[in-house]
């Protein structure tokens, strides 16, 4: 357990390297969520508020 | 030319939302999967490297991490083209969304690497190399293509004026790539990706292409969680979300 931590006197260069590059996954990860959840928020504070806009139909365009 | 039908379903965002929606929970297993074995894999189980010893395990990550960073920035340069020729509201959604994980990934694969630098190298920073100078860059243009589209109130004037930057940018990724063949420096050439056998030994390649897949699908599955939400923020006002949020089956 020691030997993997100390990484051969480089553990101080392989754990921050590591870790960091796991925060930015979770990070990414959990900005992506609330980016979605307030999204889905704010729509549906205006549900009924306005008419809503058509959307084309695919199939409208053949 | 006549354009066959898929591609305009892959132009309609309530689709698109759907199908990312289905295939996010398959992406995100994959690549968990994935990056915990490689982690596993490269941390523990491959033995010290000959000539590096234990330092050498951030060479699991750091070409990854600073690959994703390059195709993060093609989806993007892609996608925002795609937007500003044909105008496809959500080619520009899908843009938008690869920014910001591009930006996070490049900063992050500067840093893996200066933390492989100095013990390494002797240095955590060498302004005279070409690769490290252009991913450097690769972050500033990610940056300023996030600056640029703050800077305008209306969102369809933000995507066609990013567009360009994101477009004129992408010179930038071959120059990363081929740096270390035009440029003699500290960055080492090429080891997996070259016409003849890579040079990296089977016990030692296996963890690093598992890493690459690892990451690759991380990537997909982050840009499709942030393109959802980039849709359901551009198409508020519209009846099929609007229905799909009284069902309940948004």
């Amino acid at each position: 357990m020691n030997d993997l931590l100390s990484m051969g006197g480089h553990g101080a260069y392989v754990w921050p390297a590591y870790g960091i590059t796991l925060a930015v996954i979770v990070f990414n990860v959990w900005a992506a969520r609330r980016k979605l959840a307030s999204a889905l928020d704010e729509a549906r504070r205006s549900v009924g508020k306005d008419q809503p806009r058509n959307q084309p139909r695919v199939r409208q365009l053949q | 030319m006549k354009l066959p039908r898929w591609f305009h379903l892959f132009g309609s965002p309530p689709f698109v939302y759907r199908l990312a929606g289905a295939l996010i929970p398959w992406l995100g297993g994959i690549a968990c999967t994935l990056l915990i074995v490689g982690a596993y894999w490269s941390l523990v189980v491959v033995p010290p490297d000959a000539v590096q010893g234990e330092v050498y395990r951030i060479l699991y990550i750091h070409p990854q991490t600073a690959y994703v960073s390059m195709m993060a920035y093609v989806v993007m340069a892609v996608t925002a083209g795609i937007g500003y020729i044909w105008r496809i509201k959500l080619a520009h959604a899908v843009a938008v969304s690869a920014a910001p994980i591009g930006a996070s990934f490049t900063a992050c694969a500067l840093v893996s690497g200066s933390l492989w630098g100095r013990p390494t190298w002797g240095t955590y920073w060498e302004w005279g190399d070409p690769r490290i100078m252009f991913e450097t860059l690769l972050l500033f243009l990610f940056l300023s293509y996030l600056a640029l589209r703050a800077a305008f109130e209306d969102r369809d004037k933000a995507d066609r004026v990013s567009a360009i930057l994101a477009v004129v940018g992408v010179v930038n990724v071959p120059i990363i790539h081929y740096s270390v063949l035009w440029w003699n420096t500290l960055h080492q050439g090429p080891t997996i990706s070259k016409l003849d056998s890579p040079s990296m030994a089977t016990e030692f390649l296996i963890p690093f292409l598992i890493m690459m897949a690892g990451f690759t699908f991380c990537f997909y599955w982050l840009l499709l969680s942030r393109l959802r939400a980039e849709i359901v923020e551009r198409e508020r006002d519209t009846r099929w979300l609007q229905d799909a949020l009284q069902g309940g089956r948004a």
